[in-house]
């Protein structure tokens, strides 16, 4: 094996002032030259606070209080101020999540690049750094005329900001590259082209990359090996095909069966509670007030970081049984095809847009009652347009939409209670849709109080959606920003089902929330969309998500419905082209995995 | 039935309702609002409890000298026709609170009402209310107060509408900037979906989640109150000419002020130490907002 051009030894990371409470402790991992590690974790587990450290920086409030980060041989967390900003963009490099964020949005994409080979020296003169920009224009698979040097970063897309963010990274021929979830903002499409560029770029000139991400299945895509963290410590490190098939470690196990799957159905499992904050994690091992493997020992000593294969380890007492427990997983997701019903919402020509853009043509569909339809399309397909369209929040359509037979006028506001009442929208981010200034036990309420439920009737009713939505009825009591994103979402779901709707929009709502608790949540739409005889449309892009839930598919493409059909044959035997492409462009962890064991 | 999850479910319940936390309190650990606070409690204890303890009656002629400095029975001196000055300080913070916080809060109401409304109707509404409201702001407001004030009389309340109505642009404009943003969040559309009356989601949704920056422009506005009020008793416009006020007592006492400086020395030093007061109150409420000096708390 050859030498490994990033060595992490026992990195601890703390608060600053204070407590020092610390936040990620003993992570020991090395990446060698052309090497993709990923480190994936769920939001707070430390995973981008690790990918900082690579550069010896840390967030505002935050340091690193031990271990070592050696490049090479240099050690850089005994670098002066002076020596990291050589470091960093030169030997080092970082690609940050938000590419619109980074890029300076008053600077040309030339000047941008130019600037950070001219402030490591790279290239003898300028006419050398100019030829330089140009080859890594072309290594990001962009144009490389003058032209398009010109241009400025809000002329660029997202993904082509992305590829400029990386040009950048790549510029000086740094020797290890810190990539901070690159791709959360792309579609699938644009994500696929950036991982592609990533890893031949990675490959072609012996980087040791960090990938930090929180999607199991572009790290699956992507790289070659995987560690694993929870609450600040790295519970499981392997080979990527290794590690995912024969997961070792409890959190591992659950984190890949919350992912939904592009093949064979197969039923989604969050993972109960949520992680702890780094001042409240238990004495002994982080997980075990989740885990179902949990046995006494567990509570008391937290279990070291133990070799199981070769090049695996794991931070497990119960590892090996665990392990042996990986197949037997993978239940197949019962979901009775509903009869034929008669349709609760019928949409005839409908074309929808705001302003005088109309971004969404001609659609048609019937939602039968007990049906979930889901509505896929990448970013600037129209289905949220239409999404809004239908709940009323966006009163710019024409054409025809049917509530039991009635039509539907274009805003909320004009539409009699009753059909406001039957219509409920769940919107996207619940970060956004919860006032912040009030309880939850008033957010959940006020449609009651508009509805015409009052007093105790109402309380009684409040307490039962939470029981419903599986939260405690203490939680009446709180503001938003005292519960977690999951919790937060839960909340909404509640506040749109306590008045008895028959039709259910939900906007993307798992896209703002971690996969375990995306997986819990579509468990909770999909047993209440059951039991409560819901009518549901199901807006979302990912498209693996919606065989866990939906029985029919439409994808959406520039404001067209291009494919309508169950979701087994869309899935399996799509037949439009764009449609195919989607599939295939969507990362994937068993597609990840047979191409790996092909290998 | 509900999917059962153990984990969540057995959190232990909260007793007490616990607010998320208030910008008032985090603005009252630090230093300035403090002081601020402890100052206006002084400057208004001297108002309103002043007349109490006055020596001699404001208008009460002591039989001294006007100008005279301190003497015994008159512990400033008198002023420029032999009535107590430290009596008539005593009596003269009174009115010119009352005027300057019955001004901001009329200043506060309507504009705040303005804004929300302009906010959350956009178009052509809000370009019609916030162009009026650069009209007004394009004259002086001392200006536009004593026009008011000349044409119909220094009542009591013709000061207060005028002054009041000096402010109303400022606090529209405060309103509306901080509106803009909320009114796009996704839980004015949650409530507009379900057909919460438009009165309701203004006042009961939207102002809620504007208030730290109003709470700032609030003291800006009372500071600035004081300051116009005070300036127009000195013009003398004020309801009660002959009757002690900061402001009277200035114009009285300025020409003798090499002779006899205190009928304008604590007046003057007790408006001034109200505006800072007001003003550092607002300032810590504004970084108390913003955040800034907030202490990392381990999370």
């Amino acid at each position: 094996m050859t030498t490994p051009s990033v060595v992490v030894d026992k990195l601890q990371i703390s608060m600053s002032g204070g407590a020092r409470t610390v936040i990620v402790d003993d992570v020991s991992f090395e990446v060698a030259p052309g090497e993709v590690l990923g480190l994936v974790g769920e939001s707070g587990s430390g995973k981008t606070t690790v990918g900082l450290a690579l550069l010896a920086h840390c967030r505002r409030g935050v340091e690193i209080t031990g271990g070592s980060v050696r490049i090479g041989t240099t050690e850089v967390l005994k670098m002066s101020e002076a020596e990291l900003a050589r470091l960093r963009g030169g030997l080092v490099s970082y690609v940050p999540q938000d590419p619109a964020a980074a890029l300076n949005p008053a600077l040309t994409i030339g000047t941008q690049l130019r600037e950070v080979l001219e402030a490591h020296n790279f290239g003898a003169s300028a006419d050398e750094r100019t030829a330089r920009v140009a080859e890594m224009m072309r290594e990001v698979a962009l144009p490389d005329q003058p032209a398009y040097l010109k241009r400025y970063p809000h002329e660029l897309s997202g993904g082509q900001q992305q590829r400029v963010g990386l040009a950048i990274a790549f510029a000086c021929r740094p020797r290890v590259i810190v990539l901070d979830e690159p791709t959360t903002g792309l579609d699938v499409t644009t994500q696929a082209h950036v991982l592609s560029t990533v890893r031949d770029l990675a490959e072609a000139h012996g980087v040791a990359a960090l990938y930090v991400s929180h999607d199991l299945a572009v790290v699956g895509t992507l790289a070659n090996r995987v560690a694993v963290m929870y609450a600040g410590r790295i519970v499981e490190l392997g080979p990527v095909l290794d590690l995912f098939q024969n997961a070792a470690h409890p959190y591992t196990q659950r984190l890949i069966f919350a992912i939904p799957h592009l093949t064979g159905s197969r039923e989604l499992v969050g993972i109960p509670g949520r992680a702890p904050a780094p001042a409240r994690r238990p004495q002994g091992c982080t997980f075990a007030p989740r885990c179902s493997y949990v046995q006494d020992r567990c509570k008391l000593s937290l279990p070291e970081l133990r070799p199981i294969a070769v090049g695996h380890e794991v931070r497990c007492v119960r590892a090996e049984e665990v392990r042996g427990q990986m197949q037997r997983h993978g239940v197949e997701a019962a979901r009775e095809e509903t009869a034929s019903q008669a349709s609760v919402l019928t949409l005839k020509n409908v074309n929808a847009g705001y302003r005088r853009a109309t971004v969404v043509h001609d659609i048609n569909f019937e939602l039968a009652r007990q049906e979930c339809l889901a509505l896929v399309g990448e970013s600037g397909s129209g289905k949220t347009t239409l999404a809004r369209s239908v709940a009323g929040l966006n009163a710019t359509w024409s054409g025809d939409i049917k509530l039991n037979g009635a039509p539907l006028a274009n805003a909320a506001r004009n539409r009699p209670r009753e059909q406001r009442r039957i219509i409920q929208y769940v919107f996207q981010n619940p970060y956004g849709s919860l006032n912040p200034r009030r309880t939850i036990g008033h957010i959940i309420g006020q449609p009651l109080e508009l509805f015409g439920t009052h007093g105790e009737a109402a309380e009684k009713k409040v307490a039962e959606m939470l029981d419903r939505v599986s939260l405690a009825a203490s939680y009446a009591y709180r503001y938003p920003d005292q519960l977690s994103g999951g919790e937060r979402q839960r909340v909404a779901i509640a506040r749109a089902l306590v008045c008895d709707p028959q039709v259910l929009i939900c906007d993307e709502v798992t896209s703002a929330l971690d996969v375990s608790v995306q997986a819990a949540i579509v468990e909770l739409l999909g047993t209440l969309q059951r039991d409560l005889g819901l009518a549901m449309l199901f807006v979302t892009h990912n498209l693996p998500l919606v065989r866990s839930i939906a029985q029919r598919v439409a994808v959406m493409s520039h404001g067209s419905i291009i494919e309508l059909a169950p979701v087994e044959k869309v899935l399996s035997t799509p037949e439009d082209e764009y449609t195919k492409r989607l599939l295939s462009d969507t990362p994937s962890l068993e597609v990840a995995l047979e191409t790996a064991e092909s290998v | 039935m509900s999917v059962y999850n153990p984990l969540v479910t057995n959190e232990p319940p909260l007793v007490q309702p616990k607010k998320p936390s208030g910008v008032l309190r985090n603005a009252l650990t630090l230093g300035r609002t403090r002081v601020g606070v402890a100052l206006l409690i002084l400057i208004a204890g001297i108002a309103v409890l002043g007349p109490l303890f006055a020596p001699h009656g404001p208008q009460e002629y002591l039989g001294l000298l006007p100008n005279k400095g301190p003497a015994p029975g008159a512990l400033f001196g008198t002023d420029h026709i032999g009535q107590d000055v430290w009596s008539r300080f005593l009596d003269g913070g009174r009115e010119i609170l009352l005027l300057a916080a019955a001004a901001t809060v009329l200043g506060l109401a309507i504009g705040i009402a303005i804004g929300l409304f302009a906010a959350y109707t956009k178009g052509a509404v809000d370009d019609v209310l916030m162009r009026g409201m650069d009209v007004i702001l394009a004259f002086p407001a001392i200006m536009l107060a004593l026009v008011a004030i000349a044409t119909l009389g220094p009542s009591f309340w013709m000061v207060i509408l005028a002054v009041g109505l000096t402010n109303v642009p400022r606090v529209a404009r405060v309103t509306r900037a901080a509106a803009q943003p909320i009114v796009e969040r996704d839980f004015v559309g949650a409530a507009e979906a379900i057909g919460v009356p438009r009165y309701k989601i203004l006042f009961g949704e939207i102002l809620p989640n504007v208030l730290s920056p109003l709470m700032v422009e609030g003291s800006l506005r009372l500071t600035y109150s004081i300051g116009l009020i005070a300036g127009l008793a000195f013009l003398g416009f004020t309801p009660n000419p002959n009757g002690a006020d900061w402001g009277v007592m200035i114009q009285e006492n300025y020409i003798a002020l090499s002779v006899q400086p205190w009928g304008v020395v604590l007046p003057v030093l007790a408006i001034a130490l109200l505006t800072m007061a007001t003003g550092m109150i607002g300032d810590g409420i504004a970084r108390a907002a913003a955040g800034i000096d907030r202490l990392r708390s381990a999370e």
